[in-house]
């Protein structure tokens, strides 16, 4: 495609579609060759994509209405007769909302729960605030035991719905509503808490979760033309993070940037300032929402107001540079 | 199945458990482990099918979820008794690095505890899980779940009742543990719960009425309930109980809740309550 960045010769554009879409394909796929795999969804299967697993078996599939409060301590209750639970909502009710639920009936008590949330962050669009979730990662992240994945592209976001059927723990899978250019290969194999490396370079760790993934590589393709050698990480897994592939790069460049679509405080570049501050201390600069809540408007549109346009990379890369 | 003295005899040692525990340490909840004490002993010494050797998934046994975790004394001393882990155990309750936490958890990995409890609401939706699972599973042992009648108040009670009744879990049975009391006062003070059957009966549910501090009455409700399987009704049964069962002075309003009682009071607590199998 037309699209596809020169940076990144291994990683063309091979499409747009959204994360959710490669939920529905990814949680499909694991309901076949996974008996024990059972999904519950609270009144949003259509903007879940979950039709395709539901029509497959729908024995298996609980519609939960509009109680997600209930839905999750029904799925700790599947996963203690060893199913695996699969929740289905937006973001906002997948963590906020249930918050204490999660906390005590699947993180505390252990619970082979996957809580699988769509239209994360400000890309939801014109739903408004009440919707945009920003502080989930943060959310996620701070319980004990929890693994929070946050995938970038279609292709991504549909082999992590399957790898975490092989992870035995709670897990946070959250993905977004959009079309987003497709960078990953469909092959590629995704390991549970192992970033990857999409360009090498000198100057500059980006480091980059979900749909800033591709804002980041837009963002390098003006960057190398103004001379500076950016080295793109995809850091799908927040928790556990990748400490050693972060500290390897980090030797390197000697300079951050997290691009991350969530609140700049609790979520990846937090995440990632932890481990440079107690190993190698680096200037860093955060690509995210500046402490606020967002607003309807087109995803483009909210990501350039609040600071998570192309633009905003190049200036927060130069930034660091500069220090 | 133990014999209906028997039982009663069980109940009364769990109930210096209860007392011994909480004298103890000086924590813990005795008022409504109290309470309850009748009718874990009726599960788990007359009425449940169920395995003290373990194993988290329960396929094939009847399964147990206390939603009202704070009554974990009576949980503690009914498990130990019935062989989940040694009696001697009981000792720690509520101690640092003890298995046996302030409210039950799986955490420590005690045996016979299925999720963590405590935070009101959130223990019938799980039981509804399990109740869902065994269905799923072919299963078609028993889900008890007990919760505190203060615990009506949480909205996610009646969120767990709408999909009891879709799912038409008649292999769920949830006791209610109508004593009329909680921490800041008589229930009909603090949050009036009105006729809590009534809301039951509207959800969907069949509903039942039982004194539950009356082993005999606890035994013909819950064969009765069980009775009704296959009629695709999940069973609530309204269990009333005086708040302090068995002890004078913890007997009167919702004062002994969340206190624990001095070594006067324990020796005369203890007085009133027969050594039947053995302190711990």
């Amino acid at each position: 495609m037309s699209d596809s960045l020169s940076s990144f010769p291994k990683f063309p554009v091979t499409g747009k579609k959204a994360t959710r879409d490669g939920f529905g394909a990814g949680l499909a796929e694991v309901g076949d060759s996974n008996d024990k795999v059972v999904a519950l969804c609270a009144d949003l299967v259509g903007s879940l994509k979950m039709e395709a697993f539901i029509e497959a078996h729908p024995e298996r599939f609980f519609q939960m209405g509009i109680s997600e409060a209930n839905m999750m301590g029904v799925a700790a209750g599947l996963a203690t007769a060893g199913h695996i639970p699969y929740t289905g909502t937006f973001a906002n009710f997948s963590t906020g909302r249930v918050y204490d639920q999660i906390r005590q009936s699947i993180a505390y008590s252990d619970k082979n729960v996957k809580i699988c949330a769509s239209h994360a962050g400000l890309t939801l669009g014109e739903d408004g605030a009440t919707h945009q979730i920003l502080e989930d990662i943060g959310l996620m992240k701070m319980l004990p035991g929890m693994t929070v994945i946050n995938p970038c592209d279609y292709n991504q976001t549909k082999q992590a719905t399957i790898a975490i059927a092989e992870h035995h723990g709670p897990v946070y899978l959250r993905f977004g509503r959009p079309n987003w250019p497709v960078v990953m290969p469909e092959d590629y194999e995704f390991v549970i808490g192992k970033g990857i490396v999409l360009k090498e370079g000198t100057d500059v760790s980006i480091f980059a979760t979900g749909h800033m993934l591709w804002q980041a590589m837009a963002a390098t393709e003006q960057l190398e033309a103004d001379g500076i050698s950016c080295e793109v990480i995809n850091i799908h897994t927040i928790k556990p993070l990748d400490e050693e592939l972060v500290l390897r790069s980090v030797r390197k460049t000697g300079r951050v940037v997290t691009c991350e679509e969530h609140n700049r405080i609790g979520g990846l570049g937090d995440a990632i300032a932890q481990v440079c501050v107690k190993n190698h201390p680096v200037p860093q600069e955060y690509v995210a929402v500046d402490d606020s809540f967002g607003e309807s408007g087109k995803p483009e549109e909210l990501l350039e107001k609040y600071g998570l346009g192309i633009d905003d990379v190049v200036a927060a890369v130069k930034r660091c540079i500069g220090r | 199945m133990a014999n209906l003295q028997e039982l009663q005899r069980t109940a009364t040692q769990v109930r210096r458990d209860i007392v011994r525990q909480v004298a103890g340490i000086g924590t813990g909840h005795p008022g409504g482990s109290l309470g309850c004490a009748d009718l874990l002993t009726a599960l788990y010494f007359g009425v449940m099918k169920h395995d003290p050797s373990f194993n988290m998934e329960g396929k094939g046994e009847d399964v147990f979820i206390m939603s009202n975790g704070h009554i974990s004394p009576l949980f503690y001393s009914v498990l130990a008794r019935s062989g989940y882990f040694d009696v001697a155990e009981l000792d720690s309750f509520r101690r640092m690095g003890s298995r046996l936490q302030g409210h039950p958890t799986t955490h420590e990995g005690l045996p016979g505890v299925r999720v963590a409890t405590g935070s009101l609401g959130q223990g019938i939706s799980v039981a509804a899980g399990m109740a869902a699972a065994k269905k799923l599973d072919g299963d078609d042992r028993w889900v008890f779940c007990l919760t505190g009648d203060g615990e009506q108040q949480e909205g996610q009670v009646w969120e767990a009742a709408l999909f009891g009744h879709m799912y038409k879990l008649d292999n769920f049975i949830v006791i209610c543990d109508r004593n009329h009391q909680q921490i800041d006062g008589a229930t009909e003070d603090v949050m009036d719960l009105m006729d809590v059957s009534a809301k039951w009966a509207a959800f969907g549910w069949h509903t039942m009425k039982v004194d539950g501090n009356n082993m005999e009455e606890l035994l013909a409700t819950l064969k009765a309930a069980k009775a009704l399987r296959g009629h695709g009704k999940p069973i609530f049964i309204e269990m009333h109980t005086t708040m302090g069962s068995g002890v004078d002075f913890m007997m009167k309003g919702h004062a002994w809740h969340g206190k624990a009682p001095d070594v006067e009071q324990t020796k005369t607590a203890l007085a009133q309550l027969e050594e039947t199998l053995g302190d711990y």
